[in-house]
């Protein structure tokens, strides 16, 4: 599907992947992501092939797909003390500040069934964070979200950018990060 | 810093575990169809103990057999469909290791409660009280062998929109051995005899099943997300 892509992400860099429905612009994450592997051609992490150590490759990312990656019957927190805690020590406060962060607050002992799909981005987006992997890759980080919603992801981006991390976000309207420029890639 | 391989493991087998609970009917299917068949037996054939007791070793273990395997298809389905299975394979821990903690929830969840009731079972249908250690002993192997070989057809299905049956097609003729020895071991149990020889084959199965498998379902595991 995809032919002739190829790309660099820097730290301290956004990334945004443009082109129309179908084009391939997930299919090009889930490749980054190590999900997919490429036919052709190769994804490399700091000057090494992703598949030479893809574990210790892996464990550098956080990957926010199509599918939030929540269980419906676990709780805002059991999700998150799951998710994170898979991958990093993670302790209740941690969990209860970034549900706070993300507007969650009220609703962080409700099972995940209950909350609505803007709820469940936020959520998963309070996993990526929680995650401090310093590579981001984000699917359609804004789908369902408000307006309050987009400024916060914005903004949560923006401080991740700050912290030396990088991003890749695959997104029909070009994000807006404040104080960071966004680099295009066009996949049309 | 990252978690540790042990604590990994112990996390998604304890939340595997919280999660069948809160869907208990998964855990309660096998359950009663293990308890229906084998009551059912009596009332079909003879209600004569003697002539139960001769069939009581291949009736139970074939209720248990198909009753583990009804529950096998959940294994990764709805991890695949909410998104946790791709998390899963980038939490950046060994692919296989977790998968081994998950057969052992899954086990928990759906073939100790077969072994747990198969006692009762087994007396209704006239076998001695001194052979229900040797049930019980093959049957926890047997269902673990068929929870770690289930778990491989589990995986490799999992891209299908009807897997189940092909599920069973593939599980099946991998289980018959350990439902000709299991079967065997628990007459000859009945019979008063020796059942050790079959109970070790039984758990040589369980060995290999259990140290092979975790390396196929990640691979069947990583295939899926294509």
């Amino acid at each position: 599907m995809l032919h002739g892509v190829s790309l660099d992400v820097a730290a301290g860099q956004v990334v945004h992947v443009a082109g129309s429905n179908g084009v391939g612009k997930t299919t090009l994450l889930r490749v980054l992501a190590g999900l997919l592997t490429a036919e052709q051609g190769s994804v490399s992490w700091q000057d090494r092939p992703i598949t030479a150590d893809f574990d210790s490759y892996a464990s550098t990312l956080a990957y926010l797909g199509h599918n939030d990656g929540l269980k419906a019957d676990f709780s805002a927190r059991e999700n998150l003390s799951h998710e994170v805690g898979l991958r990093r020590p993670v302790t209740s406060d941690e969990i209860d500040d970034t549900l706070t962060r993300v507007g969650l607050a009220d609703c962080r002992d409700l099972p995940a069934r209950v909350l609505s799909a803007g709820q469940h981005r936020r959520l998963a987006m309070a996993r990526v964070m929680l995650t401090s992997a310093p590579l981001w890759i984000l699917d359609e980080p804004f789908t369902n979200l408000d307006h309050v919603g987009v400024q916060l992801l914005s903004s949560v981006i923006a401080e991740h950018i700050d912290g030396d991390g990088a991003a890749v976000i695959a997104a029909h309207q070009p994000p807006a990060i404040p104080g960071h420029t966004v680099n295009c890639v066009n996949l049309a | 810093m990252q978690t540790s391989l042990t604590r990994a493991m112990a996390l998604i087998y304890r939340d595997d575990l919280v999660l069948a609970f809160r869907r208990w009917e998964q855990i309660a299917q096998p359950v009663v169809f293990f308890t229906m068949v084998t009551t059912l037996v009596p009332l079909a054939l003879s209600p004569e103990l003697g002539a139960l007791r001769e069939i009581a070793g291949g009736v139970l273990w074939i209720a248990a057999l198909l009753a583990a395997l009804l529950g096998l298809e959940f294994m990764y389905r709805a991890d695949h469909a909410d998104g946790t299975l791709e998390q899963m394979l980038l939490s950046g821990q060994p692919l296989a290791w977790l998968v081994l903690a998950k057969t052992a929830a899954h086990w928990t969840a759906s073939g100790l409660p077969l072994v747990l009731v198969s006692p009762l079972l087994a007396i209704s249908l006239g076998v001695p009280s001194d052979a229900l250690c040797v049930l019980m002993a093959s049957l926890a192997l047997g269902t673990g062998t068929l929870s770690a070989l289930g778990a491989i057809g589990a995986a490799l299905t999992l891209g299908l929109r009807r897997g189940s049956v092909l599920l069973s097609l593939l599980v099946l003729p991998l289980a018959m051995p350990a439902l000709i020895f299991g079967a065997r071991a628990v007459d000859m149990a009945i019979h008063g005899e020796v059942a050790r020889g079959s109970l070790l084959l039984l758990g040589a199965m369980f060995v290999l099943s259990l140290t092979l498998s975790p390396l196929a379902v990640s691979a069947a595991l990583r295939i899926s997300q294509e």
